[in-house]
């Protein structure tokens, strides 16, 4: 049965490392060492046991956790080793039995959030100089694999008994589906034909055929690993350390964010989350930023470091960020998500135009990279999004990136109350979708003349305005709003789920692919299917069996 | 290339055709060298111009399995044997029980086959390896004549592995057999497979361990796979298993006349104190039982385990003697074993197809226990005291369910600091290794035996026990 679990235990997503099970970081100057040890009995549910650094959600929200606090609380970190904190294992990958026993919607959503892990550990490599490099000082299976794979480099200790291995196919009957097959042949450039009998070997590949099929950078014997892997990380460190400015770097703290739960409602300071199960439907309204906020951003950067954590730009996203997992895991009944963003409008053009002032800085280069994140989760999210522009509305620069991000953008056109939205410098390239365009190009992807029209003008519009510029998708007067919103809510309230799903991921992406995209929406679509196909998850499907004495039975029949 | 039938028979004994199968001759031949320089390096090296009185398989006739004359070490004729079957092999269980065996490796269990034959063929150099300087501390010539014949025999053991990978794995096969040569016991780059096969073994108290403990779980593995339904691999192990005896008694010989010399000891000393003799204690003993016995349950496998699953499923691996059994498919039964749930032990019933490893290990126990009670009346009759024990299959272990808990010997759940104070009365100290070379003296004089070991009842193949097993000065 697949009933929502809407009121079993909810899925926290916030963590910090007094609270860490499964991980253990150590920090050497430039160095960070990021050891895998995962608690047996640590599982977000009952049921399996984590043995040999096999993970779960709970411990994938734990590595987000680290990923982010590396940026933002030690940016003088230039390299992160990933290894296991076990004698005898790398890691194991997905806990099997985890998988077998949870719903589809979880298998989903657990593979949704640790691929945007894995983007956030490149995308640490890319706009932050942070660099991963994996540590493989053991067996390194599946998603254990996958997980080295978002690394820049990998490196396996060399045995003759510690392989790479991407048994899914061959053992399980489902896929690599955490970026593997994507990131074999389109990062390292394995192959595809040798992706192919690499993907179809259960037992993997060791030493130096490893190398040579490019599915690792070295081999090192096990007495000279450490110390391989610490001359890599050093040399590297020094190279990037080059390449960086030298400013002193002092990261600030990520506190929690505490919001206020009651029924059906999250408050957080910036952002409100509100739903009703019945109606299947949910309210999502952030407060832009005050004068306040764009005053001390005008104070510089070192105003901003202050700030730390309490800065607006940081402080809103990451609730954003937080509320929309809380959707997607803990309240898959909602189907539309009605979504607001309120405030003065001038003072959203203020704020981004000073916060883009101040970019050069590390920090406040991570907080757009960070809002950027926030704002690609809500992309891949399977929810309609109705973005509502009525009275007190500002859909301004970073915040009009919501109704962009929206299915739909409903906008008010009433001269009593007038809307204003507006673009600002972030909305020209800061702020990329997860296949690399802005969501305006995206948007305006068939109206090239309506894009170099807008150029990349920062300017406040009327919704009159907005709408012949073609941002708006539907605009109404006030006497038309309640009834028009009303009846577009329910008409989407009753169309089948599955097949909204569907749609809106298809239509939200206009333009090329590249290889993030590839892997939420080719390699996640084909697990996704093969996760329901009786061959996988049926009585008796490979998955359903695996470790069960039972072999499984294929239906041969080619789809 | 050897030029004819005879010339090849000669130097590698064969019941495979080896003489009409140019290309698999061709491979075998050039792994013949590399062969023979491990054995040059990592054998028992300093013994090797010294004539042995050697069993040497020839065919695997009635008469023919069992050759005996003096011959050096490297001369030794490594052959390739296949048990002859009367009728049509089948395959023996699982979903395909009764269907007609794999005269060839199906493509689908290539590579689980592959792993199985790998591992298996691991610990048999491996043992060599761990064993190459026993020669010089050695009791009797009896003893060392025993040891070589081992090591020969892991030699060949070797040889009809690497006949399987070259024979049916093409190139994947070929350089798993080079691997093979590669690996080094004990070494921390490159490792034999499995922990047992890692351990030092530096003196001959752990040498009869290992070949009691450590050489008879090989002989339950080889008796599971000799029920494997890929017909060379059954037959051939079922070849090796007649072999493996010889290891077994050896082993389990050798501890027995410890045991006789040490009650003897016990009695003539005014104290009972067999180490005030010169002879090995029994506590030591013991404990060398519970150190052996344990790593060697290790090598078994989890306790739920779906490759032990998978094996028997596919009919790749069966029980111990599973064609005598009534039924070969195990489904819908359970198997009733004790796990550790929320810090007690609790019964719990598993899939009788994931519990395989459990149950030959259930095997291999009854077969110590027996060994045990052999033992113990040797005691009984030399009138002393004491008596031996199997520790708990739950204590001391490195792998499967027990492993991250700790038990005593009598298998009950015991706190960490519990096992801090008191595992040195129950395992190995490295002060015991400095008392064994203490004693262990060579004995080179034909009939001449170490103080600390009683000599065996008869000797090898009719000879006298003073008959002169190694010729150490010719
Ligand atoms: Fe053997
Ligand atoms: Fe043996």
């Amino acid at each position: 049965m697949e009933s929502p679990p809407t009121h079993a235990t909810p899925v926290d997503f916030e963590t910090d490392p007094s609270r860490y099970r499964h991980w253990r970081v150590s920090y050497d100057g430039p160095i960070a060492t990021l050891a895998m040890a995962v608690d047996p009995e640590g599982g977000l549910r009952s049921g399996y046991e984590l043995k040999l650094n096999s993970y779960d959600l709970g411990v994938d929200i734990e590595l987000a956790d680290v990923v982010r606090r590396m940026r933002f609380e030690h940016p003088e970190v230039r390299v992160v080793v990933l290894t296991s904190g076990l004698d005898n294992v790398f890691c194991a990958g997905a806990n099997i039995h985890m998988l077998a026993a949870s719903t589809h919607a979880w298998k989903v959503n657990f593979c949704k959030f640790t691929n945007e892990t894995r983007c956030e550990i490149e995308d640490a490599e890319a706009y932050s100089g942070q660099v991963y490099i994996a540590a493989v000082n053991g067996p390194c299976a599946g998603g254990g694999y996958e997980l080295a794979l978002a690394c820049r480099e990998i490196y396996l200790q060399d045995d003759g008994s510690s392989a790479v291995s991407l048994p899914e196919v061959p053992l399980l009957g489902v896929l690599p589906g955490t970026g593997g097959l994507t990131r074999l042949v389109d990062k390292r450039k394995v192959r595809r034909d040798r992706a192919d009998i690499f993907s179809t070997t259960a037992e993997g590949i060791r030493g130096k055929k490893a190398v040579e099929w490019r599915l690792v950078d070295g081999v090192y014997p096990r007495s000279r690993f450490r110390e391989a892997i610490a001359g890599r990380s050093a040399a590297l460190a020094a190279e990037l350390a080059r390449a960086l400015p030298a400013a002193e770097r002092r990261g600030i703290h990520l506190g929690p964010l505490l919001p206020e739960l009651s029924a059906g409602r999250r408050r957080y300071r910036h952002v409100e989350l509100s739903w009703d199960d019945n109606a299947r439907l949910a309210r999502l309204t952030i407060h832009g930023p005050t004068a306040e906020d764009v005053a001390l951003l005008g104070r510089g950067a070192e105003a901003a470091h202050a700030a730390g954590d309490q800065l607006w730009a940081l402080r809103a996203f990451r609730e954003l960020d937080d509320a929309i997992l809380h959707l997607r895991v803990n309240l898959p009944g909602v189907g539309v998500v009605l979504v607001r963003a309120v405030g003065d409008a001038a003072q959203a053009l203020a704020h981004d135009h000073a916060l883009t002032e101040l970019r050069g800085d590390w920090f406040i280069n991570e907080v757009i990279r960070h809002m950027a994140r926030a704002l690609r989760r809500v992309d891949l999210s399977s929810r309609t999004f109705f973005a509502l522009g009525d009275a007190g509305t500002a859909f301004v620069g970073a915040l009009f990136e919501l109704a962009l991000a929206a299915d739909r953008f409903y906008a008010l056109d009433d001269e009593d109350a007038p809307v204003q939205v507006g673009l600002s410098p972030l909305n020209f390239g800061a702020l990329p979708m997860t296949h690399g365009v802005t969501r305006l190009r995206a948007h305006l992807h068939g109206e090239p003349e309506q894009l170099s029209r807008l150029g990349e003008a920062a300017q406040l519009l009327s919704v009159g305005d907005a709408d012949e510029a073609g941002l708006v998708t539907v605009r109404l007067d006030g006497i038309d709003w309640d009834d028009d919103t009303r009846v577009a809510i329910e008409e989407r309230l009753s169309l089948s789920p599955d097949a909204l799903s569907g749609m809106e991921a298809n239509l939200r992406f206009p333009g090329a692919e590249n290889e993030d995209s590839k892997i939420f929406a080719r390699l996640s679509a084909w697990q996704n299917w093969i996760f329901i196909r009786p061959n996988a998850t049926g009585a008796h499907g490979a998955l359903t069996l695996y470790g069960k004495p039972e072999r499984p039975h294929f239906d041969w029949n080619r789809v | 290339m050897l030029s004819n039938n005879v010339d090849l028979n000669a130097k590698i004994p064969n019941n495979v055709g080896l003489a009409d199968d140019p290309k698999l001759l061709r491979a075998l031949e050039k792994w013949l060298p590399s062969y023979l320089e491990w054995w040059h390096d990592m054998g028992p090296t300093d013994f090797e111009d010294k004539p042995v009185y050697l069993r040497t398989a020839v065919s695997v006739e009635n008469d023919g399995w069992a050759h005996y004359e003096h011959v050096r070490m490297p001369d030794y004729r490594w052959g390739i044997f296949l048990n002859p079957r009367e009728q049509a092999s089948t395959i023996r269980c699982g979903d395909d029980a009764g269907k007609p065996a794999w005269s060839e490796v199906p493509g689908e269990h290539r590579n689980a086959l592959r792993r199985i034959i790998v591992t298996q063929a691991d610990t048999e150099p491996a043992s060599v390896e761990q064993q190459r300087l026993l020669g010089h501390i050695a009791p009797s010539l009896y003893d060392m004549r025993n040891l070589f014949q081992v090591n020969v025999e892991e030699g060949r053991h070797l040889w009809a592995m690497v006949y399987l990978l070259h024979k049916y794995f093409g190139r994947d096969g070929r350089d798993e057999a080079d691997a093979l040569l590669e690996r080094r016991s004990g070494d921390p780059d490159k490792p034999r497979i499995l922990g047992a096969f890692n351990q030092p073994c530096d003196h001959w108290l752990s040498f009869f361990a290992f070949t009691m403990f450590t050489d008879r779980d090989g002989k339950y593995q080889l008796a599971a796979l000799s029920q494997s339904g890929f017909d060379p691999l059954a037959r051939s192990t079922e070849f090796m298993l007649t072999e493996e005896a010889h290891h077994l008694f050896v082993g389990e010989t050798g501890l027995d006349r410890i045991i006789k010399r040490s009650a003897e000891l016990q009695r003539l000393d005014p104290n009972g104190d067999v180490r005030n003799q010169g002879g090995i204690d029994f506590d030591l003993i013991q404990r060398t039982i519970n150190y052996w016995f344990t790593y060697s349950l290790d090598l078994f496998g989890g306790e739920i385990s779906s490759n032990a699953a998978d094996f028997f499923a596919t009919g790749l691996k069966g029980r111990y003697r599973e064609d005598r059994l009534p039924e070969h498919r195990a489904l819908d039964q359970s198997y009733r074993l004790p796990v550790v749930d929320g810090g007690r032990l609790v019964e719990r019933d598993v899939p009788l197809r994931n519990a395989m490893n459990e149950v030959l290990r259930d095997s291999y126990i009854t077969d110590c226990e027996r060994a045990l009670r052999k033992w113990n009346r040797t005691l009984e009759e030399a009138g002393s005291p004491t008596r031996l024990s199997l520790p708990s299959r739950r204590f001391h272990r490195h792998q499967g369910i027990y492993a991250d808990h700790r038990f005593n010997p009598e298998g009950e759940l015991v706190s960490q600091s519990a096992w801090d104070r008191d595992h040195g009365r129950w395992l190995l100290r490295p002060e015991d290794n400095d008392y064994l070379l203490s004693i262990m003296k060579p004995v080179y004089e034909p009939g001449k035996f170490a103080n600390w070991i009683a000599p065996p009842n008869k000797g090898i193949e009719g000879q006298p026990v003073e008959f002169e097993y190694v010729k150490l000065h010719d």
